[in-house]
């Protein structure tokens, strides 16, 4: 192992910290006595809506919205131009929503090297900037490191809220989880309207957000937590907009939809690697086209004794994990 | 000609329907002062979102799909009196079946209600449909469920809509236009059930609820919680209106749950055995349920208090001398209804989800805006069935046919 591996000391980014140490996200049951007042408020409340004139034809326009899949290549424009216009509406801010196909023979997979991460979640506050998730009420965060006792794989045993001056911590060691992307995935089988579906080539579960009704059937079945629900519009500064976005991954969400991990779709099919994956500090990520005998990916799928996360269930991970 | 009086028919029912007593208006007010703030909860979460519940990416479903899970189990229930009444023509049965089936489709309809309050996005509801939407069937056993749950609907309202019309009308139904529909409802009723027991037990990430005996415990506590409800809304049918509920309706119901309610805690009992006997890391859910997991023990009280309410009202039901009383069978039934309701809803849901696939912790019980959606959605299935009943008893008991003035009834 080099020595730049064993970065102890490491300062971890405070923020994202504090926020993940906050345990249960249990509302209070004062912010429900609001009922009452909203009760009051209603007819002022609908005829606001009403008088909001532009997002009233975006209402309409969603609703006679087309599956991602029945879309015409001119449909998109036209949905993507909306996204586009409703940003700009909502936050002052000029994204491009694009929508990049997969390329042709190349199939992704993932393999995170167990011995080098040391929990410092830089992964977590990359993805999170990457892919436009709500920071808060709710707050979304595709990756969750646990840190885990030594002598267990068992999840249940680790801390999810781990915080601390720095990591690693004594005799732990950090199991990151993210969406596994099966190759044999319960959540899009389950899924009452195909608002989520496994891409065949690359082999990416996406979501269509404007097609999801929001029954969270998916978050029930999935067994990698890899599934977030957005139980209210997302909450994200204009600064805090990455305006590089696509259909399918990280333009903004709507409320009351899951989304979910994409390998960073708008990246990887660019030919880039994931937020994550450029953020770890220790090199603990590795990424690539298993479909290429010769990336490093493959070669780590032959040489390591990789393994995934509850085989049993036979979800069959495009996420791999190892020890070296 | 027909289509005239049909329409003549429907004008008539929402006359009757609307025309009571004092008492009936009081009950139906009552009624509405819970479905108002009902709505008024409702409207807040559809337009903040499912933040305004308790609900969370570890818990994610909650009260609602709760309620859910029980009320199909009340509509099937209805095939109760179905069986006996069209199967084995028993008489007292018979005369009052059409009531029971009404109270399926009220209960459906609390059930479609409940789903819509559940999802995040209910304006996209046509997602579902034929042509508009795209739903993935065979696929989804939510899918499944979607087709099941409006077929059981629009068979009962086919077979109760049909005999209240042909009763109306003062001809004898033809058999060949409602029977064979009855038959299809009664597999269709052990159908419901059992597919909303496979939307949880086809979940291999959730060991507490993938097990083989979900469907059959859903079923036989549907036949225990079912009849018990069926006995409280015909006893009251029975106070307050003319229609005559024999006592073979009750003996008959008494029967079944004497049968029903102990098979109920004996697969309890299997589940549990299972859990506990066997120890591996999937008993966690079980252990949370029961005793409380790492300091966590919200439903704890409400599983004991569950199991013993089915207890108390398991030994009334089997014992000959409790039950005969009329009082003290109609205790058993509300501790029924209670129990079942705790430890199939809540007691069967929350768990499922905690601990969290990653072994997170986090707790659950309803906000303030659940607790208000959840009671306006009871109370409206409330009012539906009332003004259901109350037409049907009408055209039953003739107080409403074609030839007569709507002024005959009182």
């Amino acid at each position: 192992m080099k020595p730049s591996d064993k970065t102890k000391g490491t300062k971890i980014e405070k923020m994202t910290e504090v926020m993940l140490a906050n345990p249960v996200k249990r509302r209070s049951f004062l912010k429900g006595l609001g009922v009452v007042a909203a009760a009051a408020a209603a007819p002022l409340g609908a005829a606001k809506a009403i008088s909001d004139k532009a997002e009233e034809s975006s209402f309409w326009e969603t609703f006679f919205q087309k599956h991602y899949k029945e879309m015409s290549a001119e449909d998109k424009l036209k949905v993507f131009a909306r996204i586009e216009r409703e940003t700009k509406a909502s936050h002052g801010v000029e994204v491009k929503v694009q929508d990049p196909q997969a390329i042709p023979g190349v199939k992704y997979a993932y393999a995170l090297n167990l011995s080098r991460c040391n929990g410092s979640r830089r992964c977590v506050t990359a993805c999170v900037r990457e892919n436009n998730q709500s920071r808060h009420e709710p707050e979304i965060q595709y990756i969750k490191v646990i840190e885990m006792p030594r002598g267990t794989m068992d999840p249940e045993n680790g801390n999810l809220y781990y915080q601390g001056e720095s990591v690693p911590n004594e005799g732990k060691f950090y199991l990151p989880v993210q969406c596994n992307q099966c190759n044999n995935p319960p959540c899009t089988k389950v899924c009452p309207v195909e608002a989520t579906w496994k891409e065949s080539s690359d082999g990416l579960v996406v979501v269509d957000y404007d097609w999801c009704i929001g029954c969270r059937y998916c978050q029930a079945a999935c067994p990698y937590e890899a599934r977030h629900f957005n139980f209210a519009k997302p909450n994200i500064t204009a600064e805090e907009i990455n305006p590089n976005q696509s259909y399918l991954s990280n333009r903004l969400r709507p409320k009351g939809v899951m989304e979910k991990c994409t390998f960073c779709l708008h990246r990887t099919r660019n030919g880039k690697n994931p937020a994550c994956h450029d953020a770890c500090p220790t090199g603990a990520r590795k990424f690539g086209n298993i479909m290429d005998p010769e990336s490093e990916i493959s070669k780590i799928l032959k040489e390591k004794r990789v393994f995934v996360l509850k085989e049993e269930l036979n979800t069959m991970p495009q996420f791999f994990y190892y020890f070296d | 000609m027909i289509l005239r009086s049909y329409a003549l028919f429907w004008m008539r029912m929402i006359q009757y329907a609307a025309v009571g007593s004092v008492k009936f208006y009081l009950w139906i007010l009552f009624l509405l002062a819970l479905i108002i703030p009902g709505i008024a909860a409702y409207y807040y979460q559809f337009t903040h979102g499912l933040i305004v519940t308790n609900l969370s990416d570890q818990v994610s479903w909650g009260a609602y799909i709760a309620n859910f899970t029980f009320l199909v189990g009340v509509a099937a229930g209805a095939v109760l009196l179905v069986v006996p009444a069209y199967v084995y023509h028993h008489k007292p049965t018979k005369d009052i079946v059409i009531v029971g089936e009404l109270l399926a489709v009220a209960a459906i309809v609390m059930c479609l209600l409940f789903i819509l309050a559940d999802m995040g996005r209910p304006d996209r509801f046509t997602h579902v449909l034929p042509i508009l939407g795209r739903l993935n069937f065979p696929r989804s056993v939510l899918a499944w469920d979607v087709i099941v749950l409006n077929g059981y609907l629009f068979l009962n309202l086919h077979v109760s809509g049909y005999l209240l019309f042909m009763k109306y009308l003062g001809r004898t139904p033809n058999k060949l236009i409602y029977l064979p529909i009855v038959f299809i409802s009664i597999f269709w009723a052990a159908s419901i059930h059992t597919v909303t027991a496979f939307l949880y037990s086809g979940l291999g990430g959730r060991p507490f609820w993938n097990t083989a005996i979900l469907a059959p415990r859903f079923l036989i506590s549907a036949f225990a919680g079912g009849p018990a409800i069926l006995t409280i809304a015909f006893r009251s049918i029975k106070s307050c209106t003319k229609l005559n509920v024999e006592e073979g309706v009750f003996d008959l119901l008494k029967k079944i749950v004497a049968i029903t309610m102990p098979i109920n805690l004996f697969l309890l009992g299997c589940e549990l055995f299972k859990e506990f006997y066997t120890d591996s890391t999937h008993v966690a859910s079980a252990k949370y349920l029961y005793f409380g997991l790492h300091g966590a023990h919200m439903l704890t009280p409400y599983i004991w208090s569950a199991i013993a309410m089915d207890l108390i009202a398991m030994i009334i039901f089997v014992t000959p001398r409790l039950r005969s009383d009329n009082r003290i069978f109609i205790f058993g039934s509300v501790l029924a209804i209670l129990g079942i309701w705790t430890e199939k809803g809540m007691g069967l849901i929350i768990p499922g989800f905690i601990p969290s696939p990653l072994g997170d912790i986090v707790e659950y019980t309803p906000s303030i805006v659940e607790f208000f959606v959840c009671l306006g959605i009871w109370s409206l299935g409330g009012l539906i069935f009332t003004l259901l009943a109350k037409v049907a008893i009408g055209v039953l008991t003739g107080d409403l046919k074609e030839n007569s003035s709507i002024s005959s009834q009182h």
